[in-house]
């Protein structure tokens, strides 16, 4: 082979490495993504039941409930429209009323949110920034509860 | 006082930056060599200044000086030692000024230790850090001040957050930006080269020893991040494919394909464009890894409070960095003459599809880490992509690669057989088959990936030593001779034997705990037990605790297996003063053969706690593996040929007086 052969070889070898990459990525993408809402968005949406998706809003005062064992119920809320979660399993650390979160999961036929996870973050000043913008969208986010 | 020094000596080390970077290049430009030697000159000043500015932040830290608005947000008097220590880079303003001392670190390093490079070169080099230090130093002078006072200096500080009050949390941001840093060298380098229109042995020798260094760093740090994330936040698992994980992983991927490119131009003299293409990758990633943690644009379990617009700040910086030197590269690349033959199948071919693999890899987890971004900002959808992306993309790209390593070494330069290389390995494939029969056999409730991946870390670590084996001629000739060879072998050959190794052994923990992890989640009372994995795990009840700067509960527990005690083991729930935030301490019982894992939840209605527990076999093995990948680098940058002599492109032109 020719020098100017050997480069094609490389070249096209190349490309068709990345194109299959390429077409797994995409595959895998539009498989796997996972999207955001606030409980307004559910609503307004019309998610389909048991498509898997994020909630994030507030955890609404006095909503969690401890259910048997390591059951924990609470209500998610943008200020406008809430949204009941159940979760089975250990809540994260700086989880609290009144306070952010992000929970993951379905939700069932009877308009309940049944998280797998629900997320926690490292600092207690911090807003996950996806709820932050939301909530500022709609008018409803307080600078006052960001402290510094 | 003390903090004013240290403030006046990062604006002093701004402009010595911009000295270093202008001075140095126009010298070299116009061949004027006493006046590159100024720039030489600047680049141990700038160290001088920015460790001095860094010594202030430790001494404020240090003497809580609460007048320093950092120091107030971010420490406490009651704080251990070593917490104040790493609060000094525990927090934003205080890790980009870690950042730049790393940096001037580096280009001091260049300067001084680079008496074999011509003095071109070396200037430019030198000019090119310190262009990256310019800017990275206006962005802290100008957005991150770490020396602002506030008056009145209140009493008592905020407190570092209590999850990163952990030891190899505290040296962590060190060793990734050693490494994320470590690369600017390999850019600078390939921007010098491009400016010089020259690459060729000499230089990739330059190189390859600070690209080593840097993915010698960048592996311990994100092994030491991942070991944290482990132990320390409690969901047991040891990596969330978290854009902030990923933003560390794409470096090192790129770092990974760069010390193994830059073989192939010191030893063949080819594939010279695309190594100073790779350089300027690896470091993009960097900046932008720097960028992505920064300013708070990703969501991520690992960010923390940030301030949108720097992010504004340091994404202009990558758009000059990357930018600049990929126009750079546009246009100077092609007058680079092209370098020796090679048949597809060959030594240099094997080095070619492991950076091909490794780019495309690298794509992939570009692809999902900012794709979510992407979308935000033309659809206004808010996605998250999860580890299912990353497991269905990196997984099948990373695969091809890993059973190509044991191969890549058996291959001959220029024109290689890879029949006669499988039949060097003939022995490691069989065992490696065998392994895999065997975990069929056993069939420990796994999907077909169990078998076939532990064969693969089989036949990685088998691959390794026949690679070893065969250097030094084991069993062929006689043992003395072997172990003469053993000695006379080059260390960056054993290094990278144990490179490749290590990679096998760490393949083997993650397709352990991703396959075989037993996780029970039960509320438990005082005196009640829960099976886990063949143990029995007894919560036997909750003490009341104190520590330095935290109250809280410990919850005992004890570990049977039958009969036989284990452990006890104690996680605790902790209440950190004075910011009142509450964090969870596994109580961890570690072996070889996997961890039993126990964290202690909230408490439940009957008096009881919910429990998680987990089996998580050969767990050890990720971070075992990873220090040998470690250990392998460190033994390959020991090795003399980068050290004496080898690297002397210029040394007769040199001897001229440039009069």
């Amino acid at each position: 082979m020719t020098r100017k052969q050997k480069r094609m070889t490389m070249i096209l070898g190349g490309l068709a490495v990345l194109g299959i990459a390429a077409g797994i990525m995409l595959y895998a993408l539009s498989g796997t993504i996972t999207f955001f809402y606030t409980p307004s968005e559910i609503t307004e949406e019309k998610v389909s039941p048991g498509q898997r998706l994020r909630l994030g809003g507030l955890v609404e005062e006095g909503s969690w409930i401890r259910g048997e064992g390591t059951m924990s119920t609470f209500v998610v809320t943008d200020t406008i429209k809430t949204i009941k979660v159940t979760y089975n399993g250990q809540l994260p650390d700086l989880f609290r009323e009144g306070q952010g979160v992000v929970a993951e999961g379905i939700i069932d036929g009877g308009g309940t949110f049944v998280a797998d996870t629900v997320l926690a973050k490292h600092d207690e000043n911090y807003m996950p920034k996806e709820l932050a913008d939301s909530l500022k969208e709609k008018g409803v986010w307080n600078e006052g509860a960001k402290t510094q | 006082m003390i903090a004013e020094i240290g403030h006046f000596a990062l604006i002093l080390a701004t402009g010595v930056a911009l000295y270093q970077f202008l001075v140095p290049l126009y010298a070299a430009q116009r061949g004027d060599r006493a006046l590159m030697r100024t720039g030489l000159t600047a680049s141990v000043l700038q160290l001088a200044l920015i460790a001095t500015a860094f010594a202030a932040l430790t001494h404020a830290y240090l003497v809580s000086d609460f007048s320093v608005q950092n120091v107030f947000e971010n420490s406490h008097s009651a704080k251990p030692l070593l917490y104040k220590i790493s609060g000094v880079w525990g927090n934003h303003e205080g890790s980009m000024v870690l950042w730049v001392l790393i940096l001037a670190l580096y280009g001091a390093a260049v300067a001084i230790f680079g008496e074999n490079l011509p003095l071109e070169l070396r200037s430019r080099v030198v000019a090119i850090q310190g262009s990256i230090g310019l800017a990275f130093l206006l962005f802290i002078v100008l957005t991150s001040n770490p020396f602002m006072r506030i008056e009145p200096p209140p009493i008592e500080g905020n407190g570092l957050n209590p999850i990163l009050q952990d030891p190899a949390l505290a040296f962590h941001p060190p060793f990734l930006y050693a490494g994320y840093v470590g690369l600017s060298i390999a850019f600078a380098f390939a921007v010098a080269a491009l400016i010089d229109g020259r690459v060729d042995a000499a230089w990739a020798r330059w190189v390859r020893p600070w690209t080593l260094a840097a993915w010698v760093f960048l592996t311990i740090g994100i092994a030491m991040g991942s070991w944290w994330a482990y132990y320390e936040l409690g969901w047991g698992g040891w990596w969330f494919w978290d854009p902030v994980e990923n933003a560390s992983f794409m470096p090192w991927l790129v770092a990974t394909a760069l010390i193994h490119s830059a073989i192939v131009v010191e030893k063949r003299n080819a594939l010279k464009i695309w190594t100073v293409l790779l350089s300027i990758l690896a470091f993009s990633l960097s900046l932008m890894g720097t960028f992505l943690v920064r300013s708070g644009v990703l969501t991520s379990v690992h960010a923390f409070a940030v301030d949108p617009e720097r992010g504004l700040f340091i994404l202009i910086i990558l758009c000059i960095f990357i930018g600049g030197s990929l126009a750079l590269f546009a246009w100077r690349a092609p007058m680079m003459k092209a370098g020796g033959l090679f048949a597809p199948v060959s030594r240099e071919g094997s080095l070619v599809m492991n950076n091909l693999l490794l780019c495309v890899a690298c794509l992939a987890v570009f692809v999902g880490t900012l794709y979510p971004l992407a979308l935000e900002t033309l659809s206004g959808e808010k996605i998250s992509v999860g580890p299912p992306y990353f497991n269905l993309t990196f997984g099948p790209i990373i695969l091809p690669l890993l059973l190509l390593v044991p191969i890549g070494p058996f291959l001959a330069w220029k024109r290689g057989d890879a029949a006669t290389a499988l039949r060097r390995l003939w022995i490691s494939l069989a065992v490696a088959v065998a392994v895999g029969l065997v975990v069929l056999a056993l069939n420990i409730r796994g999907p077909w990936l169990a078998p076939f991946g532990m064969a693969l870390a089989a036949w990685l670590v088998l691959g390794a030593l026949t690679d070893l084996a065969s250097r030094i001629a084991l069993f062929k000739a006689p043992l003395a001779t072997s172990w003469h060879r053993i000695i006379g072998l080059p260390r960056s050959a054993i290094g990278g034997i144990l490179a490749h190794g290590g990679l096998g052994v760490m393949i083997a923990g993650i397709i352990a705990i991703s396959l075989w992890k037993i996780e029970v989640i039960v509320a438990l009372k005082p005196g009640e037990a829960a099976d886990v994995g063949g143990y029995s795990i007894t919560f036997i009840g909750e003490t009341p605790l104190t520590g330095p700067n935290f109250t809280g509960r410990a919850g005992r527990f004890l570990v049977k297996e039958g009969d036989r005690e284990v452990a006890t083991l104690v996680s605790e729930k902790r209440e950190f003063q004075p910011s009142g935030m509450p964090t969870t301490e596994v109580g961890l019982h570690q072996t070889l053969a996997g961890d039993i894992y126990v964290v202690m939840g909230d408490a439940t209605n009957d008096g009881g706690r919910a429990i998680r527990m987990y089996f998580n076999p050969l767990v050890n093995f990720i971070w075992l593996g990873t220090f040998i990948m470690f250990l392998g680098g460190l033994l390959s940058l020991s090795d003399r040929r980068y050290r004496v002599g080898a690297p002397k492109r210029h040394v007769a032109a040199q001897a001229v007086p440039a009069e």
